[in-house]
C-alpha cells in the first residue's frame, strides 16, 4: 500500500534520513521504533507532506505522493495523528471531530463514521459540547485519533500515542489501536514505547539515527537479543 | 441568574437602541453625532473585517487602510460627474471619465479592486509562516499613499479629490454593515471558518487533516480586503474629501489599535471596540482646548485624548490580552438568531425578565445592608 524507496530528508544543512526504503502493506500494522532523534517522527511528517523529501520516494497505492502537498495526501486517504496531541484545545469535542472530516463532502460517510467513533470512544460523545481542552490527556488522545478517523483514512500515522500518558491511558490507548487493527485500518506507528508496539504490530523497523538498522516480523524482534538489550531493557 | 440569558433583554440591548439610535440619526443627517454614529458603523466594517485575518486566522495584517484608500478612490471615480473629473483627474482613460455607476455598484468595484490588490500581495508573502504580511502590508499602505500623492493627473495628487457626493447615509451605511457582519458570523460558524480558527490555533494539526494553509489565508485575507475596500467607499462619500494622508500608516494602525481593545478572536468585540474608539476620542476632545472642572480652569492639553487611547491599549494588553469581548460573541448571535426576535412576541420572557431584575435588585440591597451593618 505505502512504499518509500531510499527516502532522504534534510533539516538544512543536516541530514536526518539516510536513504532509508519501507513497506507496509494493507491491512498492515506497522511498527517504527527507535530511540530520540533517530528520525522516527521525520518519516512521518515526510509522508504527510509537512516536509519536503531531498530525495528518493514516496508511493501511495501505486502513486508518487512525494511531492505533493499536504492536504492533497490528506484526501488521497493518509491522515497523520500528530505528537503531543495536537487537538484544537478552545473548540469543543464536536467541532474538533467536524474538523476531522474537514474533506469528506459526503454527509453519509460523515454520519458512519461519527458513529463508528462514537462507539470506540463512548467517552467523546458523553462530552460533544464540552471544550477539548479540558480532557484529559488520553482523553485528548482519544479525541486526536477520533478526529484522524473521521478523515476517512486508508493509512493511519500514529506519532507516539502513548507519550506523556499514565500506564493505564497507555493501556487503553493500545487496546483502541487493537481495535482499529481488528477493522482492517492499515498503521504505521511510532512509538518509544518498544515493548507495547512490538506486541502489537505485525512488522517493524528499528530506526538509529537515521538508518533502519533492523526490520523483520515483529514476533521476532521482540526475541532478539540486541533489540531487547538495546530497546526492551532485558539482558 | 443572568441578564445575558434573557432573549428579551437582548433584543432590547442589542437591537431595540442602536436601532433607535440609527433610526434618529438617519433622520438628523448633517447633524455631528449623525456624523459620530456613520463613522462608527463604517469602524465596524473596517474592524470586523480585519478581526476575520488578524483573530480569526492568526495572521497580521497592517494594511486596512491601504485597502480603504483603493476602496474610496474607485467610489469617487465611478461616480463623480464628468466635469468635475475632467477638472481634478484629466489624466484617467476617456471612458472612465464619461462612466458614472450608482453607488452601491461603485462600492462592490472599489471592494473587488481591494481584494485583487491583496491577491497580488498576499500571494507571495502568504506561502510564508510569521510576521511577513505584517511588513508587507505597511509596506502597501506606503506604496498607496506614493502613487496616490505623485499620480497627479490620475489622483489630483495630494490635493486630493473633494466634492464627493454625499450618498453614504446612515442607511447604507448600517446596511452595508450589519450585511458585512452577518456574512463574517455566517463564514466563522461554517467548515471554512472552523478551517481558519484551526488553522490559527495549530498550523501542523491543521495540515493533518487536510486544510489547504496557503488558500486558507490568502481567500480570508481578500474578503477583509474586500471589505475595507467598501468601507473606503463608505468612508470617502461621507466625509466628501479623500486624499492620501487620509489612510497612512496613523489611519490603519488605528484600525488595529481598535480591534485589539475590542477583541481580535471576536466579532461582537470589533462592535465594542469601534464603539469606545469613536466615542471616547470625541467625550476626550474637550480636555486639548481646556475645560472647566469645579471651577478650575485646565490648561489647553493638546493630544491628551490620544495619549489617553494609548494608555488605554496598555492597560488593556496587561490586564486583558484577548481584549474586552474576548471570545464571546453576544452581540452578533443575538443580532443574527431568530430566537431574538421572537422573544419579543413571549409573556414568559417579559416575566424571565421582570424576574431576573427582580433578583438583581434584591441581591443589590442585600449588599447595600450589609455593608450599612
Amino acid at each position: 500500500m505505502l512504499e518509500i524507496n531510499k527516502l532522504s530528508v534534510k533539516y538544512d544543512n543536516i541530514r536526518v534520513l539516510h536513504y532509508i526504503s519501507m513497506q507496509i502493506r494493507k491491512g498492515e500494522m506497522v511498527a517504527l521504533i527507535g530511540a530520540n532523534g533517530a528520525g522516527k517522527t521525520t518519516v512521518l511528517r515526510t509522508i504527510s507532506g509537512l516536509l519536503k523529501a531531498e530525495s528518493g520516494e514516496i508511493l501511495f497505492e501505486g502513486k508518487d505522493i512525494t511531492k505533493m502537498s499536504s492536504h492533497n495526501i490528506v484526501a488521497s486517504g493518509i491522515v497523520h495523528v500528530p505528537e503531543g496531541r495536537q487537538i484544537f484545545t478552545k473548540m469543543t469535542i464536536e467541532e474538533n471531530l467536524k474538523l476531522g472530516a474537514y474533506l469528506q463532502r459526503d454527509k453519509s460517510v460523515i454520519k458512519r463514521n461519527f458513529e463508528k467513533v462514537f462507539s470506540l470512544f463512548p467517552i467523546l460523545k458523553q462530552r460533544l459540547h464540552q471544550q477539548a481542552g479540558t480532557l484529559s490527556g488520553g482523553e485528548q488522545q482519544m479525541l486526536a485519533i477520533g478526529r484522524a478517523l473521521l478523515g476517512n483514512p486508508k493509512l493511519l500515522l500514529l506519532d507516539e500515542p502513548s507519550m506523556g500518558l499514565s500506564p493505564i491511558m497507555t493501556q487503553q490507548v493500545f487496546s483502541v489501536l487493537e481495535s482499529l487493527k481488528k477493522e482492517g485500518i492499515t498503521m504505521l506507528l511510532v512509538e518509544q514505547n518498544a515493548y507495547e508496539a512490538l506486541e502489537i504490530s505485525d512488522r517493524a523497523y528499528i530506526l538509529e539515527t537515521g538508518n533502519i538498522t533492523l526490520e523483520g516480523r515483529s514476533s521476532d524482534l521482540i526475541q532478539d537479543p540486541n533489540v531487547k538489550k538495546a530497546y526492551l531493557g532485558g539482558d | 441568574m443572568r441578564l445575558r440569558d434573557s432573549d428579551l433583554f437582548r433584543f432590547i440591548v442589542f437591537v431595540l437602541i442602536p436601532l433607535i439610535v440609527i433610526v434618529i440619526c438617519g433622520f438628523s443627517s448633517g447633524s455631528y453625532y449623525a456624523g459620530l454614529v456613520n463613522l462608527f458603523g463604517i469602524n465596524v466594517i473596517l474592524v470586523a473585517s480585519l478581526n476575520l485575518v488578524n483573530g480569526f486566522s492568526g495572521m497580521f495584517s497592517m494594511g486596512h487602510a491601504a485597502f480603504m484608500a483603493i476602496g474610496a478612490y474607485a467610489a469617487a471615480i465611478l461616480t463623480l460627474p464628468a466635469n468635475q473629473k475632467l477638472i481634478s483627474m484629466p489624466g484617467l482613460p476617456e471612458w472612465l471619465i464619461y462612466m458614472k455607476l450608482p453607488y452601491p455598484v461603485a462600492l462592490i468595484i472599489g471592494g473587488i479592486l481591494a481584494a485583487i490588490v491583496a491577491l497580488l500581495i498576499g500571494f507571495p508573502v502568504l506561502r510564508f509562516k510569521g510576521h511577513y504580511l505584517s511588513v508587507a502590508t505597511i509596506g502597501l499602505i506606503v506604496i498607496v499613499r506614493a502613487v496616490l500623492d505623485n499620480e497627479d493627473q490620475l489622483t489630483n495628487g495630494a490635493r486630493g479629490v473633494t466634492g464627493l457626493p454625499n450618498y453614504a447615509s446612515t442607511w447604507i451605511i448600517f446596511g452595508t454593515a450589519v450585511i458585512c457582519l452577518f456574512i463574517l458570523y455566517r463564514l466563522i460558524r461554517s467548515s471554512y471558518g472552523r478551517g481558519l480558527i484551526a488553522m490559527r490555533d495549530d498550523y501542523v494539526a491543521a495540515q493533518t487533516i487536510g486544510i489547504n494553509l496557503t488558500t486558507k489565508k490568502i481567500s480570508a485575507f481578500c474578503i477583509s480586503a474586500f471589505m475595507a475596500g467598501v468601507a473606503g467607499g463608505l468612508w470617502g462619500h461621507m466625509q466628501s474629501v479623500i486624499s492620501g494622508k487620509f489612510f497612512y500608516i496613523d489611519a490603519s494602525f488605528k484600525i488595529v489599535e481598535t480591534s485589539i481593545i475590542g477583541g481580535m478572536s471576536s466579532l461582537s468585540g470589533a462592535v465594542v471596540g469601534s464603539l469606545l474608539m469613536t466615542f471616547i476620542p470625541e467625550l476626550l476632545a474637550p480636555l486639548e482646548t481646556g475645560i472647566e472642572v469645579f471651577g478650575i480652569r485646565l490648561p489647553e492639553l493638546y493630544g491628551a485624548s490620544n495619549l489617553i487611547m494609548a494608555a488605554l491599549l496598555i492597560v488593556i494588553i496587561i490586564f486583558r490580552r484577548q481584549g474586552i469581548m474576548g471570545y464571546s460573541e453576544i452581540i452578533t448571535e443575538s443580532l443574527f438568531s431568530a430566537k431574538t426576535y421572537s422573544s419579543v412576541l413571549k409573556k414568559s420572557e417579559y416575566k424571565k425578565l421582570c424576574d431576573i431584575v427582580a433578583y438583581k435588585i434584591k441581591v443589590f440591597r442585600s449588599r447595600l445592608k450589609s455593608k450599612g451593618a
